[in-house]
């Protein structure tokens, strides 16, 4: 594999897995509005690897979906921060933020990158980010110095950059749920 | 605390009541105001309003029935024609 397509993954993978993780609040979320707003991030997180995906794809003859489901459950390149399964409303809240502020960097750098394509579709994320990391801000202002999540925070913090040549079992279990309904197609089915 | 969402929908058309949000304060608010109004490219800006900064005003007694006061109490078109016919005259057509 290349270095663009390594990078791409990355942060394809990272995107489609903390969107996952995130929509299994859809429908218990704290609050009604916070439901829909974070729900409606978990959807901009997929769209966005969705878009990173077809440019992997596209150089590789193969297809988004295909990289989003097809591989196995080893081969995916996200950082173990994403693929923790958190049922508590502060952890969850505290990796949105560590996420989010370590993606507004890579995105930086992605936007100066010498390939238009990476350089362009960075610019286009960035700009549905701004209102995540909003998000993530407000949450920050209002829980900072609670101790669930200040701890929440030390835990979530060293995983950010960690586990992306190997995954948990978190992670199997996501992947056996995300993928279910794609392995069960009859064989020669197109959808 | 309660926020009242306004939203305009095209530049420089009037702000509408659209609906509320119930939010912890003014950034949470924007949050989800956005979400609910805005990103369906429906609202061009809103308005959040704290519930309470609202006046709100109730009442107006018209105990004396003054008509002319109303804008739309005084018609015109039937006092013209009682005048037409106590003068006699009625126009070649009925307009």
């Amino acid at each position: 594999m290349n270095e663009r397509a390594r990078l791409l993954l990355e942060l394809a993978d990272d995107e489609l897995v903390v969107g996952w993780r995130d929509s299994e609040w859809t429908g218990i979320a704290p609050t009604l509005e916070e439901d829909v707003a974070f729900s409606s991030i978990a959807q901009n997180e997929i769209g966005h690897a969705r878009a990173l995906y077809e440019l992997v794809a596209r150089e590789r003859g193969t297809t988004a979906d295909e990289l989003a489901f097809d591989r196995s459950p080893d081969e995916y390149r996200c950082a173990r921060l994403v693929e923790l399964r958190l049922p508590e409303w502060e952890k969850t809240i505290a990796r949105h933020y560590v996420y989010e502020e370590a993606d507004a960097k890579r995105l930086e750098r992605l936007k100066q990158s010498e390939d238009a394509d990476i350089a362009g579709l960075a610019a286009k994320i960035d700009r549905e980010e701004a209102y995540h990391r909003m998000h993530a801000q407000m949450w920050f202002d209002r829980l900072e110095g609670e101790p669930r999540f200040t701890s929440a925070l030390d835990e979530l913090r060293p995983l950010l950059e960690t586990g992306r040549d190997e995954n948990t079992s978190d992670l199997t279990e996501l992947w056996d749920e995300m993928t279910i309904v794609r392995r069960s197609q009859p064989a020669g089915t197109k959808w | 605390m309660i926020f009242e969402v306004f939203r305009q929908e095209k530049k420089g058309q009037a702000f509408q009541h659209a609906g509320s949000v119930d939010a912890p304060d003014a950034a949470f608010a924007e949050a989800w105001a956005r979400e609910q109004f805005g990103r369906r490219g429906e609202s061009e800006a809103l308005w959040l309003v704290a519930r309470e900064a609202v006046h709100e005003v109730h009442d107006f007694p018209d105990e004396f029935d003054l008509k002319y006061r109303r804008v739309d109490g005084y018609s015109l078109k039937v006092r013209l024609k009682e005048a037409r016919e106590r003068a006699g005259t009625t126009p070649a057509r009925a307009g």
